[in-house]
């Protein structure tokens, strides 16, 4: 099997190769094909988006997606939460030396999937590759510009009298990465919910009603977002316990490795706090989108002195919902 | 696995609960304080807000049974001395990584390159000393009586098969001298006791019949779902109704009065009660410890390695009170610095040390009303 050589990054004919059979091959474009130092842009808009996030898996494949996926749905989510289509993306690679060739092919193939289903191009990239043992495996950054459709969403945003909703069951991506990491020798019934949000997001912008803020809940999961949204706009979000969609395998994971589903990643859902009144129609729209099938309303938004998020259980009980802190380690009874 | 949720759905029924609490707060009971021994009651108390359920003269007081918690510094100052020799892979269970010593812990030291691993089973470092040949394993062997028949078993596999490059560092505490260190501190006011569920699955109820008749107190064995822990409540106020004071089962779908013998055989084949082992936050405490029998001290990781681990005290900063805490006489957020100065990223002391500790499960869910 062919593997990654120091050679592959080090600017001559190997990196030429690699550039032309890999990446040209699956992600070819005008901008790109003309292989200059940088891509040059032709687009009429005068209010863009700009984000980047490097993104380490382990493992780099994964059920339901792979590093290659992630890393377009997670910048074109992270444009679309902003009320941004996201057109164009660079993708940065670091590799480690002895990486299969085959898997960096999988995982461009993967990228040019996902970036199609948006529409949009990777014109630019970079291959770096580290010697055996500096880097595990692959890390890829991508940055990407999107035209914003939809202004003034903001974490501060959030009014009194919002409605908190999330678009399908939490945690799926956190808890399938925990589940397949060495040490925890168990397997679950479960997929990762990486997906990219654009068509989602879109149809519900397009609806008209009134989005105040939104936010894909990846590291830090759903409790991190609502934190965020408490502080920022100062106000008290207040989460109905039995409300939150809860995958019945990522539960039970969680129930037996003592942490909460609400602290794991998704990276395939959006969480949106809207006009009470938009609430019902924002539902209808998420609900008739198969990747928004399974959305609920979760919390309101209630003027408070204290920005918080508040857990309000089934039996009427009420506890503060913390974000993560610290590496999420399961307990030992 | 998918029916997982559906299972433990009753023991959650909100009606349930209200039910019970209704029963409870009928019964007047008065001011009384029940201990629950173990973390992950703590942890269900404060999740579910059953205190919030309850009258406010039912006082919970959070016990010693967190056995991460309890595990005082300079045996986690060994676990890094062990990670720290040449060809050694130090094994745990993982919430023990985040533990400080004196000058570091576990995590820390995994970033510094030494060779640390998480397993969920003891078991599993068979298969890590099979891939490593070359490398002494060593198991850092944590846990109250419900995972020493695992690490039994882990040495039986060992003494089996002939696996060579196995030691085991013994950390295994056992629940009845913790209670009866804690009953017999001074103006100690703990009227009824909830029992580990999981302990006594394997011990039986044997292990609290002395404190149970020394100290006129009822014990509940309970499990660990609210509806549990709330029917746990009524069994012990029924009890002082009644002026008994009994151990009884609540948790009787995974206890039996007798525990599991196989399990019980397979320690008493293995491991000897030490002479004392000190429990942080609580001190010295006689024959609360188990060890390697003499037979086996050749996989005794704190024999065979003697002269490279200390085995002086390192007490926490004296303004922790999580002794006051774990006898009942303080709580969490009595003490000065409780999520400010120790937080469960930087912990201070034993209770906030693993999500099973009381400051930890405070900090976690703090209530609101």
């Amino acid at each position: 099997m062919q593997k990654i050589l120091l050679a592959h990054g080090g600017g001559g004919e190997e990196t030429g190769a690699l550039i032309r059979e890999v990446f040209q091959k699956h992600f070819s474009n005008e901008a790109l094909n003309a292989l200059e130092d940088a891509a040059v842009l032709s687009w009429p808009t005068d209010r863009i988006a700009f984000t980047t996030d490097s993104f380490t898996v382990d493992p780099p494949f994964f059920s339901g997606g792979d590093i290659g996926k992630l890393a377009v749905a997670g910048t074109v989510n992270d444009l679309c939460v902003m009320g941004a289509r996201a057109r164009f993306l660079s993708a940065g690679f670091i590799i480690e030396e002895g990486f299969p060739l085959q898997d960096l092919e999988t995982i461009a193939v993967s990228m040019a999937r996902e970036a199609s289903l948006s529409g949009l191009s990777i014109v630019t990239g970079d291959t770096k590759v580290m010697p055996r043992g500096d880097l595990k495996g692959i890390v890829i950054n991508t940055s990407g510009v999107g035209e914003i459709l939809y202004d003034g969403l903001s974490a501060s945003a959030v009014a009194t009298g919002d409605t908190i909703i999330v678009s399908g069951t939490v945690g799926d991506h956190g808890a399938c990465i925990l589940a397949s990491r060495e040490g925890i020798d168990f397997k679950l019934a479960l997929e990762s919910d990486c997906a990219s949000l654009w068509p989602l997001v879109a149809s519900v912008l397009d609806s008209g009603a009134r989005v105040h803020a939104m936010r894909d809940p990846t590291r830090g999961g759903l409790a991190a977002v609502l934190n965020e949204w408490a502080r920022q706009s100062a106000v008290e979000i207040e989460v109905a316990e039995e409300a939150v969609p809860v995958h019945n395998a990522v539960r039970g994971a969680c129930e037996l490795l003592g942490i909460e589903p609400t602290h794991l990643a998704s990276e395939g859902r959006v969480v949106l706090a809207v006009h009470a009144a938009a609430a019902e129609a924002v539902l209808a729209a998420l609900q008739s989108h198969s990747a928004g099938e399974g959305s609920r309303v979760i919390g309101t938004v209630l003027a408070s002195e204290r920005p918080r998020v508040v857990l309000r259980s089934a039996h009427n009980t009420r506890r503060i919902m913390d974000p993560p802190s610290g590496e999420i380690l399961p307990r030992i009874c | 696995m998918a029916s997982s949720a559906e299972w433990f759905r009753e023991f959650r029924d909100a009606r349930k609960m209200e039910a019970l609490a209704a029963d409870i707060r009928k019964m007047r009971p008065g001011r009384i304080s029940i201990m629950e021994v173990c973390g992950g009651h703590t942890h269900v108390i404060m999740r579910y807000g059953l205190n919030q359920m309850l009258p406010a003269d039912i006082r919970f007081v959070h016990g010693p049974g967190c056995p991460v918690c309890i595990i005082p510094k300079e045996r986690i100052d060994q676990a890094i001395a062990l990670a720290r020799c040449d060809d050694v892979v130090l094994v745990t269970l993982a919430d023990l990584m985040r533990v400080p010593g004196s000058s570091s812990s576990l995590i820390r030291e995994r970033a510094e390159g030494r060779d640390i691993r998480m397993v969920y089973s003891p078991m599993d470092v068979l298969k890590i000393a099979g891939d490593a040949p070359e490398k002494q394993v060593v198991y850092f062997a944590i846990g109250f009586e419900t995972t020493a028949p695992l690490t039994a078993a882990l040495v039986h596999t060992v003494l089996q098969s002939g696996t060579e490059n196995v030691l085991i560092h013994m950390n295994h505490v056992l629940v009845p001298p913790a209670l009866d260190a804690v009953m017999g501190a001074d103006d100690v006011a703990i009227q009824a006791f909830i029992a580990p569920g999981h302990v006594t699955a394997i011990t039986g109820i044997g292990i609290y019949r002395g404190l149970c008749e020394r100290h006129q107190v009822p014990v509940v064995v309970s499990g660990f779902e609210p509806v549990d822990m709330l029917q746990s409540v009524r069994m012990i106020l029924e009890q002082m109704e009644a002026g008994r004071a009994e151990v009884a089962i609540q948790y009787t779908r995974a206890v039996q009065p007798e525990g599991n013998p196989k399990a019980q055989a397979l320690v008493a084949e293995y491991f000897a009660v030490r002479d004392g082992f000190r429990w942080r936050g609580l001190g010295e405490i006689p024959a609360s410890g188990l060890a390697l029998k003499p037979d086996y001290a050749g996989l005794d990781a704190e024999v065979c390695f003697a002269d490279r681990l200390q085995v002086a005290p390192v007490d926490d900063h004296r303004v922790c009170i999580c002794g006051e805490i774990l006898r009942g006489k303080q709580e969490p957020t009595d003490c000065p610095v409780f999520g400010r100065a120790c937080t469960p990223g930087n912990p201070m002391g034993a209770c906030m040390v693993s999500s099973e500790g009381a400051c930890h499960a405070y900090l976690t869910y703090q209530q609101v009303r």
